[in-house]
């Protein structure tokens, strides 16, 4: 059975109807990069996932670890071990980065029936894992992204990843507004958390980033749904011919 | 029977013992203010500053008044015992509406203030014994045109705190009013307090509002405070009372030039509070900073109402007051600042932030600025929202449960109004109690009085 299993999902926002019957499954180990046109429903899945209330689920079943995740409550989705690298963090002014990842920490660890951490765990695990993406020491006491630059962000992002421990992470375009070394650091993270019981969905335009992560499986997602599933090759085919080809597939050029 | 009636006519059956029982500072004013009342009666919605307030209606129970200053049988400094000792204070307690005097422990700290040059203690008291200094400045800059409350506390008040830090004193440590309720019956109270912070001086005082007892109370406390040159005033002032409690409080305050006053009100829990302040920023160079924040929930009733005068040019103000209304709770803010035609260079700030948590509570706000000057920089605003749905988003996909994301937020949202404390155990003995009120543990403070260090 997979990790992740996801069957004819739709999905809606509002009356508009953004997934329309995506299936894919998701092994334990493996890395799956979706890649596809802006406005074809990469984030729309990966919000779906997270259980983010903006969308709402139509028609589909998904299993995470054998649960129903649709039934589940964000935040049990996330102690299930579902972490999503957004694709624009969100700034929240007056809660420190420390209280917040702190309290995130703990929750999952009460959910898993662990005692909360003791302060010095905490703070060795905390800068262990801060160096892991090179985060600056000052921004643990700024408030969460709040004058964060956009690569400051994204590393934010990895290091949160790197404190939770996920057992399926979502990088929806963790790449973009990168430059080329913060693209490394943050491959460098992600690659540092890679093992055999976790696995990553990669979303992303270029194959920069699938230069560093190499995907096992390469999924495009087109109009809300998986027109093409291949190797790694893909990437390089995409890179090089663009998506007309896959339009034209569709019918649609 | 109207309402004001039967006032009016415990007023002409006890002038006469009230006055014989007080002194000449006090008296010298209530006929004229009691008149003042009974000519207008108390405060209603159709007035035009009391549109959410209506002040008759609260008044409308048959209190008790405690017109002989009957001292009852209790002894708070017994009663509450504090259990976070970070920083020292000159602690009093006003129960009812009488400066507690009963326990040895107050004539020691008056003592000790008095060492340092400072009058503190009982307003009735104090009228006795320095009756020059009371007259000076007492009834000098509260004012009853624009609300009644004051001419029928002026009227009956006997009691109260009285404080005098004079020149250049910079005193040792804050002092703490506790006021406390404590009655068997519904009762009501009419305290009078009077702070003056002279030339140079510094005094940081921390006042708070209980009830130990669930009767129907009604508080109408009146402070004045002066501060001259280059004077320094910090003013913490905390509620956190039962649902059965009417608390009118009126704050009227003169800041002479390069003075500093800092008025930080936080409402963690209440029934019906209608808080007024009135500054009036009389030297140059003076400087105002005014905060304050709610928290309501249930059918409580939070409504503040600021005026800040720029009489003359050269100050700054900065204003900020936030609510969190949650339940079918209701908040008003009602701030206006005045700049006079000459009073150039001004700078004044007010800003009033407001989160509506659910459907049925409601927010009225109303920010103005006045200004009669040409050369100022001044801003205004305000805004109602609701919690951040992303930020909330966010939080719950990295495994923090709804309710604690919506604490946190909450927390997030005050954080400011509590970054203004200037004491840094205050600050955060604040910031715990703002987390324990919105976390719906029942009293903030578990076993002392709320301001308690
Ligand atoms: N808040 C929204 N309201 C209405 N339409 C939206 C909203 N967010 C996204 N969409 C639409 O949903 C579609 C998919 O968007 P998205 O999932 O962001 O695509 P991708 O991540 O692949 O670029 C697009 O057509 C976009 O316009
Ligand atoms: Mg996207």
């Amino acid at each position: 059975m997979g990790l992740l299993e996801i069957k004819n999902l739709h999905a809606n926002i509002g009356d508009k109807e953004i997934l329309k019957g995506v299936n894919l499954t998701i092994n334990p180990g493996e890395v799956h990069a979706i890649m596809g046109p802006n406005g074809s429903g990469k984030s729309t899945l990966s919000a779906v996932l997270t259980g983010n209330p903006t969308y709402t689920v139509t028609e589909g079943s998904v299993m995470f670890n054998g649960k129903n995740l649709l039934e589940m409550a964000p935040e049990d989705r996330a102690r299930e071990g579902m972490f999503l690298s957004f694709q624009y963090p969100v700034e929240i002014p007056g809660v420190s980065m420390v209280n917040f990842i702190r309290t995130a920490v703990n929750e999952k660890r009460k959910y898993q029936g662990q005692p909360a951490l003791s302060a010095t765990e905490f703070l060795k695990m905390m800068r262990e894992r801060k160096d892991l993406v090179e985060l600056d020491n000052k921004l643990a006491n700024r408030s969460v992204n709040e004058g964060f630059s956009g690569g400051e962000k994204k590393r934010n992002e990895i290091f949160q990843m790197a404190m939770l421990e996920p057992k399926l992470s979502i990088l929806d375009e963790t790449d973009s507004g990168l430059d080329i070394d913060a693209l490394r650091i943050v491959a460098k993270g992600v690659n540092h958390l890679r093992n055999s019981e976790n696995a990553s969905i990669v979303i992303t335009h270029y194959q920069r980033l699938l230069d560093y992560i190499v995907p096992d499986v390469v999924h495009v997602l087109y109009k809300g749904r998986i027109v093409k599933t291949e190797g790694r090759e893909l990437v390089a085919e995409l890179e090089e011919k663009g998506y007309d080809w896959i339009k034209r597939e569709q019918g649609d050029l | 029977m109207s309402v004001e009636q039967s006032y009016i006519d415990i007023y002409n059956q006890m002038a006469g013992k009230v006055k014989a029982q007080s002194s000449a500072p006090l008296n010298a004013l209530r006929d004229e203010a009691f008149k003042a009342f009974a000519d207008r009666g108390f405060p209603t919605k159709k007035w035009e500053d009391f549109q959410r307030s209506d002040l008759r209606e609260r008044y409308a129970t048959d209190y008790g008044m405690n017109l002989t200053q009957f001292n009852i049988n209790f002894n708070p400094y017994k009663t509450f015992k504090c259990d976070v000792q970070s920083i020292k204070s000159h602690l009093f307690f006003v129960v009812n509406d009488v400066f507690y005097c009963n326990d040895p422990k107050v004539a020691d700290e008056i003592a000790a203030l008095e060492q340092q040059g400072i009058v503190a203690g009982s307003l009735r008291q104090v009228a006795q014994t320095h009756p020059e200094l009371v007259a000076k400045y007492y009834g000098k800059a509260a004012k009853w045109d624009v609300d009644t409350t004051v001419a029928f506390n002026t009227a009956f008040a006997q009691d109260g705190f009285f404080i005098y830090v004079p020149k250049q004193v910079q005193i040792d440590a804050p002092i703490q009013i506790i006021n406390v309720m404590n009655a068997d019956l519904d009762m009501m109270a009419t305290s009078r307090n009077l702070v003056v912070v002279e030339e140079g001086a510094k005094l940081q005082l921390l006042v708070c509002g209980h009830a130990a007892k669930q009767f129907n109370y009604l508080c109408n406390r009146v402070t004045e405070v002066f501060v001259g040159n280059y004077g320094t005033l910090e003013m913490y002032k905390l509620e956190d009372t039962e649902c059965c409690m009417t608390n009118i409080g009126s704050l009227f305050v003169e800041q002479q030039a390069d003075s500093n006053v800092l008025i930080n009100e936080i409402t963690l829990k209440n029934g019906f509070t209608r808080n007024n302040i009135n500054v009036e920023l009389k030297g140059e160079h003076a400087e105002l900073n005014l905060c304050g924040m709610a928290i309501g929930d249930g059918d409580k009733h939070i409504d503040n109402h600021t005026f800040v005068k720029h009489a003359v040019g050269h100050c700054k103000t900065n204003e900020l007051y936030k609510y969190i209304m949650n339940d079918a709770s209701v908040g008003s803010f009602d701030g206006k600042i005045m700049v006079d035609k000459d009073s150039q260079k001004t700078e004044a700030y007010q800003s009033n932030r407001n989160i509506v948590v659910t459907p049925t509570a409601k927010m009225y706000t109303k920010p103005h600025l006045e200004i009669y000057a040409d050369d100022v920089k001044c801003s205004h605003g305000a805004t109602v929202g609701q919690l951040d749905k992303e930020a909330l988003f966010y939080m719950q996909s990295r495994g923090i449960p709804e309710a604690e994301a919506r604490m946190l937020l909450m927390v997030a949202f005050a954080n400011d109004v509590i970054e203004n404390i200037r004491i840094e155990a205050l600050r955060t003995r604040m910031r715990l109690l703002v987390e324990r009120r919105f976390r719906g543990e029942v009293k903030a403070c578990s076993s002392c009085p709320d301001l308690c260090m």
